[in-house]
């Protein structure tokens, strides 16, 4: 398609090329590759996005790899499966309050990493990069240790909180901070720090610079951290596996439930998931243009 | 007697070990277009750094209209910066960029709004106010630079060689512009450079800078003209220089021996040496005539040596020559291309001349690593 489009501003220019490339069939290597890869990634989310609509006949409810034919029941009630309301609930609490805390810490963390220089910087790297690299399990296994043994530990103890909704969100914050910090320190660093030193000479006092220069220039990096610690949390499995206890997540839920056969409507809910996250990239272009413009 | 704007008392800056700034004192008084010039690593720009607090000096005391800021941070001095990268904020369109320092001081709205567009005329700016830096020339953002700064009317502006990021053209250009705003607004500007012909057009005062010292400092003529030492006179222009020995200081006129037998004179008071002395004595460039060596003495009151014309450049207004001299001293003539006599040609034998008091003295500097002239 962009080679199309190519060919036909050359053309427009008048000029004779000076050789022609576009005539040969290697021209397709690359947009078939493209496509091809693009329809690999892409294909499991229309196969769930399909079975949303399928109309299958079995009860109690389960996932066959027949289609059955179009119906929009499981759209009219998305949630009428036992337990999953409470678990997609529990994600969108869990989720945000998570990424919050976390956008919080770790723009503070990346901003002090980018920064300055100070005693303890090259630990805190060294921890951040092991929070990132260390596989879930050890971290999910090593949190529910910590979890379980809290309670022994005098004074601290009586704050120990069962294995829950708290358990999850300190995981969630644990694992997530790394990322936002990861993230406003890259940006961090990249910033022109004679911005500062100009804000500086316009009479602006350090607050004043912070909230009217270097905020709004890592304005975008804070964001794009709140975003990635938001859908690290509401996808988690492994770690959250460990620490919720009794309580389910919406990935945990899904796990449960396709030991019995998934309902149909898990795929109206990854559906509903998967659009939100596509309209959320639509607005972030959107903005930009709209931006980019003014 | 004009006012003294900024003051420097024996002010030095370490960062560690190296001393970017060593002991300069400095007075620039008020309305005075002053340059500090010198190779990047001088310490030209801590210096300027230091005047509008971005930096501590480690020892010394700086004042500002005779009031001691130098504990003061940047955003309480009277002083504002146009910087090397412009450091111009990307998140805000131009207008909002000139008014940040305004808006700061809480100037009513309506006396920016005026202040701004006053200051976006000056600069020839007007049409561009929401314009974002990032969809502007380098030119133009060089001109918002200065009109934010300009704005806040500060005592004193501090120029980070703000043009080396411009062609040369627009330089030249820009150089004219900023001459004529500063004295359109009449305040004091402080510009460092590391280009010597700038600094040289635009400067009231100039200071050669090297190693944290301040080598030289005066009106651009003066430093030309007279430089104090080597390292100036190989820095501002270029320079010919023969070493040699003082031998005598007599009745105004000193004399000098220089390698290779060749005597030189200059007047007394240019070389304020004792006898005995190693010196070198230079000369510059175009001041030296040069022509094919005829056995005539040249007149009194000329220096004058003969030497192997080795190589002829046209550079179209004048011919630049390299001429092989006594004691393997190479010189360089420059000559106006007046057309009226046939050039010399490489292996000519020449005669080259000039007078006393074109001559200048000056002591050997250990460890000076200077480029070739282009």
């Amino acid at each position: 398609m962009g080679a199309t489009t190519l060919t036909t501003r050359a053309d427009e220019t008048g000029l004779a090329p000076l050789h022609r490339p576009n005539k040969r069939w290697t021209r397709f290597i690359l947009p078939g590759f493209t496509w091809l890869m693009i329809v690999y990634l892409a294909s499991p989310i229309f196969v769930m996005i399909l079975y949303s609509f399928n109309d299958v006949p079995v009860v109690p409810v389960k996932q066959t790899p027949k289609f059955w034919g179009f119906t929009l029941r499981w759209w009219r009630d998305p949630f009428g499966v036992p337990g999953m309301p409470e678990a997609v609930r529990l994600s969108l609490e869990i989720a945000p309050l998570s990424a919050l805390v976390a956008t919080t810490l770790g723009a503070l963390l990346g901003l002090a990493l980018g920064r300055y220089r100070f005693r303890g910087k090259g630990p805190m790297n060294f921890l951040i990069f092991i929070a990132i690299a260390v596989p879930e399990i050890v971290l999910g296994s090593s949190l529910l240790s910590l979890f379980i043994t809290w309670p022994d530990v005098p004074v601290l103890g009586s704050f120990a909180p069962g294995l829950g909704f708290t358990t999850i969100l300190l995981s969630h914050i644990g694992f997530s901070v790394a990322f936002v910090a990861v993230t406003v320190r890259a940006r961090v660093q990249t910033l022109d720090r004679s911005l500062e030193d100009a804000a500086q000479d316009l009479f602006a006092d350090p607050v004043t610079t912070f909230f009217k220069v270097t905020l709004p220039l890592i304005a975008p990096s804070i964001l794009a951290g709140f975003l990635l610690a938001f859908v690290l949390s509401l996808d988690d499995f492994v770690i959250t596996n460990f620490v919720s206890g009794a309580s389910a997540t919406f990935p945990i839920f899904v796990y449960g439930a396709t030991r019995i056969g998934l309902p149909p409507h898990v795929n109206v809910i990854g559906t509903m998931l998967f659009a939100a996250g596509v309209l959320a990239a639509v607005a972030n272009l959107a903005i930009q243009s709209w931006r980019a413009r003014r | 007697m004009p006012e003294v704007d900024v003051r420097l008392d024996r002010v030095t800056k370490d960062f560690g070990e190296t001393v970017a700034v060593d002991d300069v004192s400095l007075d620039i008084p008020e309305g005075e277009f002053f340059s500090l010039l010198g190779p990047s690593g001088c310490g030209k720009t801590t210096t300027l750094r230091m005047i509008g607090g971005f930096e501590e000096p480690t020892r010394g005391t700086i004042y500002l209209k005779g009031r001691d800021v130098t504990d003061l941070p940047p955003y309480k001095r009277d002083v504002n910066t146009v910087f090397q990268s412009y450091a111009l904020f990307p998140h805000l369109n131009v207008y909002e960029n000139i008014a940040f320092g305004l808006r700061r001081r809480k100037v009513p709205k309506d006396e920016i709004d005026q202040r701004v567009k006053e200051v976006m005329k000056l600069v020839d700016l007007v049409g561009f106010e929401k314009r974002r830096p990032s969809q502007m020339s380098g030119g133009q953002q060089q001109r918002v630079a200065l009109a934010r700064a300009l704005v806040n009317r500060p005592k004193v502006l501090l120029l980070d060689e703000p043009l080396g990021a411009l062609d040369l053209k627009l330089r030249k250009q820009m150089q004219l512009e900023l001459k004529r705003i500063q004295s359109e607004v009449g305040i004091t500007f402080i510009y460092v450079t590391h280009d010597q012909e700038e600094a040289m057009t635009m400067s009231d005062r100039l200071a050669v800078m090297r190693a944290g010292k301040i080598e030289q400092i005066g009106p651009p003529e003066e430093v030309y003209e007279n430089p104090q030492t080597e390292f100036v006179a190989s820095f501002l222009g270029a320079s010919n220089l023969l070493e040699g020995e003082l031998k005598e200081s007599a009745n105004g006129v000193a004399t000098v021996l220089a390698i290779g037998g060749t005597v030189v004179h200059l007047p007394a008071e240019r070389a304020p040496f004792r006898v005995g002395t190693r010196v070198k004595v230079g000369v510059r460039p175009e001041k030296v005539h040069i022509a094919v060596d005829d056995g005539t003495e040249p007149p009194p009151g000329f220096n004058s040596v003969t030497g192997i014309l080795r190589m002829s450049t046209y550079i179209g207004v004048s011919h630049q020559y390299k001429v092989e001299g006594p004691g393997g001293h190479t010189l360089t003539v420059w000559v106006q291309n007046l057309g009226d006599t046939p050039p010399p040609h490489p292996g000519d034998r020449v005669r080259l001349a000039w007078r006393w008091e074109h001559t200048f003295a000056v002591l050997p500097q250990e460890g000076l690593v200077l480029e070739e002239e282009e």
